[in-house]
């Protein structure tokens, strides 16, 4: 019994740990040094960046600076193409912040990519009301028109799927986001159309609704506020003011 | 199981403001609001969204004058109106706003914070949006109206990271406003002095809870603080803040101008004014309105949104106001009228009015499961109930989904989710027990059905924790024991 045990525990211990460890990179929120990414690659703000920097900082009081930690490294991810631990660092020093709060931050927000991202970043919401309308077959044709599954990206460093939970444009489910713009109302052959184009090199002119609604009013077009103009609130605004 | 039965007791409760404003006014049908007292007229984005557009709206229209009436006045003309609180909770808006003003808060010197919260996460929710790229000017003004009506001093707005575009359409009204002298040093030349800043989130749910709200803002991950201390007397940078959502701080304008009487006619008494319903799901014609209060839910979705898909019987049940609330069978439905009373006294509630409509073609697990996906992503990981159970929660529920559980397990995930409910600082873990709840209490014998059909179908029992005959674990991994996506 006792040698049984003794047996078993060896054999675990001889497995090395990222074998045991099979999670999702996305949750994973250990960094380990590689090619791309460790502390000893440069990193600074361009002089417009450190523009933008400056006025974020001045909106909060001074002695709260840190306040302005998530837009900088988001200022860092748009500059640098993710949030690498050359970024992170240097936003502490920016901030004389202690650099294991600017990791706490970096790991806690989900739109802080710590590894390499595609070019074009896709966001596919499967949460309920977008579920109920269709995304899983949005998400199908994605993954089966790129060979990729969530979580990866491209051979050609082009495009990365993302599952994402609701980005709050329900009305107009199915959806998905391409880098910063969304993309409603999708079908799947809408969806591998908008994928073909940006292989192509042409970004849409126009995000938004697909189905040639523009925005939230019902497909068929608003049933409410038909007028050519608005109402006048200052007409109807209390005399005693 | 009596614990819980006693739960639904009290639930079941009728509201004294049902009875008495049925009593008063039984025959009024609510809704059929007319264009002229719709306050975001701009919400199908007709008219543009820069400061010319919205003037010819009537936004800031004497602000000048309701800036300088005072904090007392804008207050009171607030409790008039009725407005509750549009994220969620339904506070009674002006009595919030008033804690801002204890007696001898002049004495506490220095800033003093509102912050908006335009975090919108709700699964279903996307009203908030619309006000934001098309009626900004209306968030802008609202931002001072109420700003003075609690004495703050500068405004926070917090948009969640993905309204990237959004966000930008709000600096842009932003800057307009401060150009024109609307807000900034001497706000519309009113004499007083006041602030608008926009902060970005960065993608989480949890930071739409107050605390996690200024947790973040104050740049740390968006853990809920514990309360008391409440935000009101220690809240943003350590001074007193008021978080508020977006669509209750763009009301106020209109509100003040047209008088709380105005606002108080719309929706049965204690569930005054118009609220901005967002539909989505199995309807014909999703879409984003603005309705009065107390409408009935059968009239909202055959007016506005071409009716259930498949037809009024074809309705299996309708979660009423964003992913948190209970799910309601259509029993329920064919009546209910969608104010706050009303649909807590059916044991649900309108929480931000985002109305998700389910067809009988929906596998109503798989979509309660996958809300329990969402709350096990969107957890903060700070109280140990809600981490633990909603990671739980999820992998029972995708085993529910494909019927591998024994029947005994539905009353376990019950009794699981009242051991979530209630033991955590903030909200989620109990907006996370909640649609498993809705589910077991309206949709019981679907599980059941989904257990016993898995059972024939394997022809093999199945234990606790989903385990099959001759399902065991080798190093460290289940073998010759079928897993659910859940549990990879």
């Amino acid at each position: 019994m006792f040698r049984n045990l003794q047996k078993n525990l060896q054999g675990q211990l001889s497995r090395k740990s990222w074998q045991i460890s099979k999670r999702h990179s996305s949750i994973v929120s250990v960094h380990r040094d590689t090619k791309l990414n460790n502390p000893s690659l440069p990193f600074e703000f361009n002089s417009e960046n450190r523009k933008r920097a400056d006025e974020v900082i001045a909106k909060y009081p001074p002695q709260y600076k840190k306040a302005a930690v998530m837009a900088l490294l988001d200022l860092g991810q748009r500059q640098a193409g993710f949030t690498s631990i050359a970024v992170m660092n240097y936003v502490a020093k920016y901030l004389d912040m202690p650099p294991m709060r600017v990791y706490e931050v970096a790991t806690f927000y989900t739109m802080y990519n710590r590894s390499n991202v595609g070019k074009y970043r896709i966001q596919i919401c499967t949460t309920t009301p977008c579920q109920l309308c269709g995304s899983d077959g949005i998400m199908e044709a994605v993954s089966n028109y790129l060979k990729i599954k969530p979580g990866q990206t491209t051979e050609n460093n082009l495009f990365t799927i993302q599952e994402v939970e609701c980005l709050g444009a329900c009305v107009n489910a199915p959806m998905l986001a391409l880098n910063d713009d969304y993309y409603e109302d999708l079908t799947p052959s809408s969806v591998v159309e908008l994928l073909k184009s940006l292989e192509a090199g042409k970004v849409p002119e126009k995000y938004g609704p697909l189905s040639g609604r523009d925005s939230c009013e019902p497909f068929s077009g608003p049933n409410v506020l038909l007028g050519d103009k608005p109402t006048d609130i200052s007409k109807l605004t209390r005399s005693d003011l | 199981m009596l614990q819980s039965l006693k739960n639904q007791g009290r639930c079941m409760k009728r509201g004294l403001a049902t009875i008495a404003d049925s009593a008063a006014n039984p025959n009024r049908i609510h809704g059929g609001l007319k264009d002229q007292d719709r306050i975001f007229q701009n919400v199908y984005g007709k008219y543009g969204h820069d400061l010319k557009s919205a003037q010819k709206m009537g936004d800031w229209y004497k602000t000048k004058e309701i800036v300088q009436k005072g904090d007392k006045w804008i207050i009171d003309e607030l409790k008039k109106s009725g407005l509750r609180g549009r994220g969620g909770a339904g506070f009674p808006t002006g009595l919030k706003y008033s804690f801002m003003n204890p007696p001898g808060w002049e004495k506490n010197v220095g800033p003093r914070y509102l912050v908006i919260n335009a975090d919108e996460g709700e699964p279903g929710t996307c009203k908030d949006r619309e006000i934001i790229r098309k009626d900004p000017h209306k968030l802008v003004e609202g931002c001072l109206v109420v700003g003075r009506a609690m004495n703050a001093t500068a405004a926070y707005i917090y948009i969640r990271g993905e309204f990237y575009n959004e966000a930008v359409i709000l600096q842009g009204a932003i800057n307009e406003a401060y150009r024109a002298g609307l807000i900034g040093k001497n706000a519309c030349g009113s004499g007083y002095d006041f602030d608008v800043y926009i902060h970005r989130g960065m993608g989480a749910y949890i930071c739409g809870e107050e605390t996690a709200l200024i947790e973040s803002i104050e740049g740390k991950a968006g853990k809920p603080r514990l309360k008391p201390p409440f935000p009101a007397g220690v809240g943003l940078f350590g001074r007193p803040s008021t978080v508020t959502n977006v669509e209750t701080v763009a009301v106020c304008p209109t509100i003040v101008r047209r008088g709380g009487e105005w606002f108080a006619s719309f929706g049965r008494e204690r569930n005054a004014g118009t609220k901005l319903f967002c539909v989505s799901g199995h309807v014909n014609e999703p879409c984003t309105v603005e309705e009065e209060m107390s409408i009935p839910l059968k009239e909202l979705l055959e007016k506005h949104c071409g009716g259930v898909k498949g037809g009024w019987d074809n309705l299996l049940g309708v979660i009423p106001g964003g992913c948190s609330v209970p799910i309601m069978p259509k029993a329920v439905c064919d009546n209910v009228l969608m104010d706050y009373d009303a649909l807590r006294d059916e044991g649900s509630g309108l929480g931000t009015a985002a109305v998700i409509v389910m067809n009988k073609q929906t596998d109503i697990i798989q979509a309660i499961s996958r809300f329990s996906a969402f709350y096990k992503h969107e957890s903060c990981g700070q109280c140990t109930p809600c981490r633990e159970g909603t990671a739980w929660l999820e992998k029972m529920m995708a085993r529910f989904v494909k019927g591998q559980a024994s029947e005994k397990e539905i009353d376990m995930i019950f009794e699981l989710t009242k051991e979530i409910e209630g033991h955590t600082i903030c909200g989620l873990g109990d907006a996370s027990a909640w649609p498993v709840q809705g589910l077991i209490k309206s949709f019981r014998p679907v599980m059941e059905e989904r257990i016993k059909a898995y059972k024939e179908n394997d022809n093999s029992t199945v234990h606790y924790g989903g385990w099959v005959k001759g399902g065991k674990v080798q190093d460290g991994r289940v073998v010759d024991n079928p897993l659910p996506s859940a549990h990879h």
